[in-house]
């Protein structure tokens, strides 16, 4: 799949947003007055930041609305909804540690759950696929909760929850890759299976339906040098986990220190994001002899 | 809506004749000259006269070369358009109820007015049926040519589909599969019509017949026959004698 900048901006930012504004309301900080003005304000500015950029690559954005209308059978639908009640839950807890109101953190600590709540349904619209085997598996919404826990924690000054989050998703980077793998030899489909000529031999391409890429070819094909992959693969665990984990251990428990674990972790995130979408093969391209 | 009907009335769709289909593209150019000025938006090109042009289109034909394990490599065409699922995983994704598919008749549409051109429906198509109109910003597939198989306007003859009017071949055939009388369901039972990917879940509506076998050639002399005639009279007798001394 090709890896569009605007979804790839979308889901590590507003993955990251979603972290902070849970432990937010969860009330691991309650930073007080302007101080909280400025980190709620950065966690609704990445999430709603992440949301609009989705949008960047709507055919339609003006219609936008409508896809509150499917939440029963779409994730899609489900993440419009999911993202705009946990912000609306999560408003009065931010106003009150704002302006000091003293209100109750109920709301807060409900909010903070549906914030993993949305992370969980934007894993679903690539993890509902099975045209993309890479995708089609428990790793992906596992993957970007650990992203959510890990880049809130960082953002929010918590050292456990950073060092947890990281280790969950050292685990989980691992599990999709590995899973991610082998995930289309296993989906069993070949140009001869899609077509049914296996049947009459072994097939292979003599010419293409067009002579040069269409939407789905530009959209769903898209191949990946080895030495991207080589190379990409130890950023995303390096940078994204294993670096920021062990800097808010082992660095004194500073603003700064946890300001540049952040923009690391958020540079590893958005490696792995990239490698997400570039190294997922849709079978759609057994039928034009390419992945 | 994006929930899938539990039974539809009827269940249109096509049987595509892979040991006919020629590869002539006439189905291609067809539909997207119907499609064009008929349902929904345009079917747009881009930069039609440049290096590299590129439109939308709802019908592909595909030309694979396929060795069998005895004789020689055939070459098979191999039309590629909306299968029109029984359990289509493009109309459940979509977040708008854009996309559906019709109780009465089982086509798979889209409402172009709703559809946001999130592209998410053309992503769950295993099949490639789907293509982005990049000028509309709306989905654009196979709509059957609902607009041609239910209109009292036209000639009798011409409400079917029009790639299946105009395929020189009769590789295309149109009907009814949940009727087992119909032309297309005769026409799977009779020839092994296959579902594309079956593993995948989707319940293709559309079914391919699969290429006919074809002759070995032959190893021994063309003479052959002619070589065990047996003769009578004067020819058998001499036969007769010539065969000894041999
Ligand atoms: S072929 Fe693709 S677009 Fe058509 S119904 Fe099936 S999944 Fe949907
Ligand atoms: S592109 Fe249109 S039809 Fe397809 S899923 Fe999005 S809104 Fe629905
Ligand atoms: S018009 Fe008929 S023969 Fe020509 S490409 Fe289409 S299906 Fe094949």
């Amino acid at each position: 799949m090709t890896p569009a900048p605007s979804v790839i901006l979308f889901t590590v930012l507003s993955g990251m947003g979603f972290g902070l504004l849970a432990f937010l309301g969860a009330g691991f900080v309650q930073p007080v007055g302007w101080v909280a003005f400025f980190h709620w304000g950065l966690g609704y500015a990445l999430a709603v930041g992440g949301l609009s950029a989705a949008t960047f690559h709507l055919g339609n954005p003006q219609r936008a609305l409508r896809a509150f209308t499917q939440w029963q059978t779409s994730w899609l639908s489900r993440e419009a909804w999911a993202s705009v009640v946990t912000l609306l839950l999560l408003a009065p807890v931010a106003l009150s540690d704002w302006l000091g109101l003293g209100w109750p953190r109920v709301t807060g600590l409900i909010g903070a759950v549906a914030c993993f709540g949305t992370v969980f349904t934007t894993s679903m619209i690539y993890a509902q696929i099975a045209a993309v085997p890479r995708w089609n598996n428990w790793t992906v919404p596992v993957m970007f909760l650990s992203f959510e826990l890990t880049g809130g924690a960082l953002l929010a000054g918590q050292v456990w929850p950073a060092l947890i989050g990281g280790i969950a998703l050292i685990l989980a980077l691992y599990a999709h890759k590995t899973k991610g793998d082998v995930a289309f030899a296993k989906r069993g489909q070949t140009l001869g299976k899609a077509t049914g000529l296996d049947q009459v031999g072994s097939a292979t391409v003599f010419e293409q339906p067009h002579t040069s890429p269409n939407y789905l070819m530009r959209e769903m094909i898209y191949v990946v040098a080895r030495k991207h992959v080589a190379r990409l693969w130890p950023i995303a665990f390096g940078a994204a986990a294993i670096l920021p984990a062990g800097m808010v251990v082992l660095l004194p428990h500073h603003l700064l220190t946890f300001a540049m674990a952040a923009v690391i972790h958020l540079t590893g995130a958005a490696a792995s994001r990239w490698l997400f979408f570039a190294q997922a093969e849709h079978v759609v391209g057994l039928y034009y002899g390419q992945r | 809506m994006t929930q899938l009907p539990t039974h539809t009335d009827k269940k249109l769709g096509l049987v595509i004749d892979l040991d006919t289909c020629v590869g002539c593209q006439a189905c291609v150019t067809a539909c997207k000259g119907w499609n064009d000025q008929g349902y929904g938006a345009e079917l747009s090109d881009q930069n039609p006269y440049g290096a590299e042009p590129s439109g939308t289109f709802l019908n592909r034909v595909h030309s694979y070369q396929v060795q069998p394990d005895i004789g020689a490599a055939q070459i098979i065409n191999f039309p590629r358009s909306c299968l029109h699922c029984e359990d289509a995983p493009c109309v459940t994704v979509c977040p708008t109820g854009a996309s559906y598919k019709r109780t009465e008749d089982g086509i798979v549409l889209v409402n172009e007015d709703a559809c946001i051109g999130c592209g998410l429906c053309a992503w769950a198509c295993p099949y490639g049926a789907r293509e982005l109109d990049q000028a509309a910003g709306v989905m654009k597939k196979c709509t059957l040519c609902v607009d041609r198989i239910y209109n009292e306007n036209l000639p009798e003859e011409d409400r079917e589909p029009a790639c299946v009017r105009t395929c020189p071949t009769n590789a295309r055939h149109f009907g009814d599969f949940a009727d087992p009388d119909s032309k297309v369901s005769k026409l799977v039972a009779e020839r092994g019509g296959y579902d594309l990917m079956p593993d995948l879940k989707t319940k293709p509506t559309n079914k391919y017949l699969p290429p006919r076998k074809k002759d070995i050639p032959q190893e021994a002399s063309l003479l052959a026959p002619l070589l065990d005639i047996q003769a009578t009279g004067f020819a058998g007798w001499l036969d007769k004698v010539l065969g000894k001394l041999g």
